[in-house]
Formats: structure tokens, C-alpha cells, sequence
């Protein structure tokens, strides 16, 4: 059982919680949730406690991601984007320190949770819309009708653009979701052959070499993953973003 | 992340079984388990409180705090430039103001040297011309008194004439020669 690659994502009740017929239960899933959210905001709020002018190493760290952030978004979004700065922000260190804090052994990953990256999506989608619509209007629904789209065409183009957009908060989920699961999965085959192998005596010990090395760099690549598809979560939002602030671009 | 066989294998059949159980129980048909949706109200849930939370912490604190370390070191950066450029703005003309009191000074220490130099002159050709004016009547004076010791000489001449013209006068005639007539002749011969 325990060397079932799917193991890893299921999910136990820690504290039995039933409001109205619903299970609430704080799982092993929120736990990593409060730790994802307690280790990031700790790093950013520690890293930060002596505002000096010359950064220690730690807050130099907290003030480019700080930036890093930051300049995503005006870059893709404008400087009237920067009001969503805080929740750009606050997505990217969200799921960078979930994928971060799943390449612990034994921990949970909690972005391995397609519900979690839908819901996350579902924000950034949600808010799309709402400022969509609270700032433009009817307008808005022009994003729909690009311009320049001969009057026989429009109703294709826009049936082509309502999907593309409303598979947006799909494709932005699916993509981080995968990317942890698959990771998640081929690690821990290729480290099961590790001990499947060494348990077939010398030569097996021998030959487990080969897996051995093919996690050890697995694991590498993992780490990248974590931080690229934290950074593409972060892009994608603020591409979406601009679509809400400037919808006739 | 994931779990060490050795681990399991060391756990009784027991604990498989139930594991075994549990893993039926919770997966209902055997669902794949991120797609288990018996847990989705409660990964929502607890999503919704911990990422609010997050959210509003990042929003209220982190970042104005982080935001405004980063703008405190531009405007000092900013500041400290222009502090620097009102600097040179200063040394600079510091320096103008040198070079013009230095070529004032310069225009004035010609000038004096100039004003003494027209009264050295100015002294110099007074002297000159006192010296010349007395030479001038040092030299009048001695044309007079020549002039005088000549009219003196001229007039002791008239007198040693009238004698000498009486004296030959008596010996060629042999009286006395009448003195006006002699020396109304002299007076005829001398002009």
C-alpha cells in the first residue's frame, strides 16, 4: 500500500468538523494550507521586521520577490494593474510555498489538489469578471469582439473567444495540478524502484543505482517546476488581469 | 511526499488491512484521489479561510511595509543624487566666484600699478621742469649780470676814449681840448 505512487494525495481527517450535513473536516490538506500560509507569511514578515536600507540576505530575497512580482504585472497589466498587486502577490507565494513545501518527504501538496488550483483559478477568473464589468461596464463584453473581424466572422470569433476565455480558469488549473501530480508520481515510481530493485539481492542493489540517480536529478527538476509553474500561475493571472483593466486591447 | 517501503513492510498486515479499509471507505468507488470530491467542500473551505487570510495579511501589512522599504531607498537614492548635484552646483561656483576675484584682484593690482607708475611719472617730470625753471633764472640772472658788466665795461670804454681823445688831442694841439666837444665825438664814433 505504501508504495503506491497515489498514496501521497489522499487525504485524512486530522479534526472531524460537520457544519449543516457538510464535512469540514481540517485535513491533512488544510494543515499544509496553515503551514504554506504560516511559512510564507513568516518569511516575508521576519525578512522584512529590520527595513534597513542595506538588505540582509533574507530580506533582499523578500524585496525581489517583492519586485519580481511587481514588475510581472506592470509589464503585463500596466501600472493601473497594480491595484491586484496584493493578490498577484499573495497567489504567487501561495503556490510557491505550497510546491516548495511538498518536496519535503511526507509532506502534503496541497497545489496536487485539482480542487485547490480550480478554486485558485476560479478567484483570479472571478475577479476578471467582477472588475470587468464594475469598471467598463458593458463594454467589458467587448473583449468578446476584436476588432477588425469582417461582419460575416464575428459570430464565430466571438463563440471561439467566450471558450477560450471560459477555459481559462480550466487550462490555469489543470496546468499547475499536473505539473505537481505528474512530478509527484514519477518520483515516487522511480524511488520505488529503488527498493524494489535492492530487494532482489546484489545485482538488484547494483542495478538500483540507475533509479537512484534518475531521482536524485528528478528531484532537481521538481524544484524547478515548483518555482516555474508558481511564476506561470503568477503571469497568467496578470494576463488575465489586463484583460479586466484594458478589455479593448 | 512519499513513503518508504521499508516502512511498510514493516507495518503489520493489521495496519495494511486497515489502510486497506480506510482507503476503500474514503475513495467510495476507488477514485482517483486528487478527483475525490468527498473532501472538496473542505479543501474549499479551509482554502477560502487560509488564503483570506493570507490575502488580507499580505494586503494590510507586507505589503505597504515592503513596498514602502523599497520606495524609502529609491527617494534616499533620489535624494542623495540631488544632494550630490547641488554639491557640485556649489563647488562650481565656488570655483566661478574665485576665478572672478582672483582676475579682479589681478585688474586691480594693475590698476594701482598703473596709478603709480602716472605718479612717479607725474613727480618725476615736476622735478624736471623745477629743475629747468631754476636753471632758466640761474641763467637770466647771469645773462643779466653780463650784460650789466658790459654796459659797466662799455661805459668805463666811453670815459678811457673821452681820455685818451683829450690826451691826444692836447699833444697834437697843444691845449686842452674842449670835454663836451670830445665826448659828443666819442658818443658820434661808438653808436
Amino acid at each position: 500500500m505504501a508504495n503506491d505512487p497515489i498514496h501521497q494525495f489522499h487525504i485524512s481527517k486530522l479534526i472531524p468538523i460537520e457544519v449543516g450535513g457538510i464535512d469540514l473536516s481540517f485535513t491533512n490538506s488544510s494543515l499544509f494550507m496553515v503551514a504554506t500560509v504560516a511559512a510564507a507569511s513568516a518569511f516575508l514578515y521576519f525578512t522584512t521586521g529590520a527595513r534597513s536600507m542595506v538588505p540582509s540576505r533574507g530580506q533582499s530575497m523578500a524585496e525581489l520577490s517583492y519586485e519580481f512580482v511587481a514588475n510581472m504585472l506592470r509589464d503585463s497589466a500596466g501600472t493601473h494593474g497594480m491595484k491586484f498587486f496584493p493578490l498577484v502577490f499573495s497567489l504567487f507565494m501561495f503556490v510557491l510555498f505550497a510546491n516548495m513545501l511538498g518536496m519535503f518527504p511526507y509532506f502534503f501538496t496541497v497545489t496536487s489538489q485539482i480542487i485547490v488550483t480550480f478554486s485558485l483559478a476560479v478567484v483570479v477568473i472571478g475577479t476578471v469578471i467582477l472588475y470587468g464589468f464594475y469598471k467598463h461596464g458593458l463594454k467589458f463584453l467587448g473583449l468578446f469582439v476584436p476588432s477588425g473581424v469582417p461582419g460575416l466572422l464575428v459570430p464565430l470569433v466571438v463563440a471561439i473567444e467566450v471558450i477560450s476565455f471560459f477555459s481559462r480558469p480550466v487550462s490555469l488549473s489543470v496546468r499547475l495540478f499536473a505539473s505537481m501530480l505528474a512530478g509527484h508520481i514519477t518520483l515516487k515510481v522511480f524511488a520505488g524502484f529503488i527498493v524494489s530493485l535492492a530487494a532482489l539481492g546484489p545485482l538488484g542493489i547494483a542495478t538500483a543505482v540507475l533509479p537512484l540517480l534518475m531521482t536524485v536529478a528528478l528531484t532537481g527538476l521538481e524544484f524547478l517546476i515548483s518555482f516555474i509553474q508558481a511564476y506561470v500561475f503568477a503571469i497568467l493571472t496578470c494576463m488575465y488581469l489586463n484583460d479586466a483593466v484594458h478589455p479593448n486591447h | 511526499m512519499f513513503v518508504a517501503p521499508a516502512f511498510a513492510q514493516e507495518s503489520t498486515s493489521d495496519h495494511q488491512l486497515q489502510t486497506e479499509l480506510e482507503v476503500e471507505t474514503h475513495e467510495g468507488t476507488g477514485v482517483f484521489p486528487p478527483f475525490d470530491s468527498t473532501y472538496f467542500a473542505s479543501q474549499i473551505v479551509w482554502l477560502a479561510i487560509t488564503f483570506g487570510l493570507f490575502y488580507l495579511f499580505l494586503k494590510k501589512v507586507l505589503v505597504p511595509r515592503i513596498g514602502g522599504i523599497i520606495e524609502t531607498r529609491n527617494g534616499q537614492i533620489a535624494q542623495d543624487l540631488e544632494e550630490a548635484a547641488r554639491m557640485k552646483a556649489e563647488a562650481d561656483a565656488a570655483v566661478a566666484a574665485y576665478e572672478q576675484e582672483l582676475a579682479d584682484a589681478k585688474a586691480k593690482a594693475n590698476a594701482i600699478g598703473q596709478q603709480a607708475r602716472d605718479a612717479a611719472k607725474a613727480d618725476a617730470e615736476a622735478e624736471r621742469k623745477k629743475v629747468e625753471a631754476e636753471l632758466e633764472s640761474k641763467l637770466a640772472g647771469a645773462e643779466a649780470r653780463i650784460a650789466l658788466i658790459k654796459d659797466e665795461a662799455m661805459r668805463d670804454v666811453g670815459q678811457i676814449a673821452e681820455d685818451a681823445a683829450s690826451a691826444i688831442v692836447q699833444q697834437l694841439v697843444g691845449s686842452a681840448a674842449d670835454k663836451s666837444a670830445v665826448a659828443a665825438a666819442v658818443k658820434a664814433v661808438r653808436s
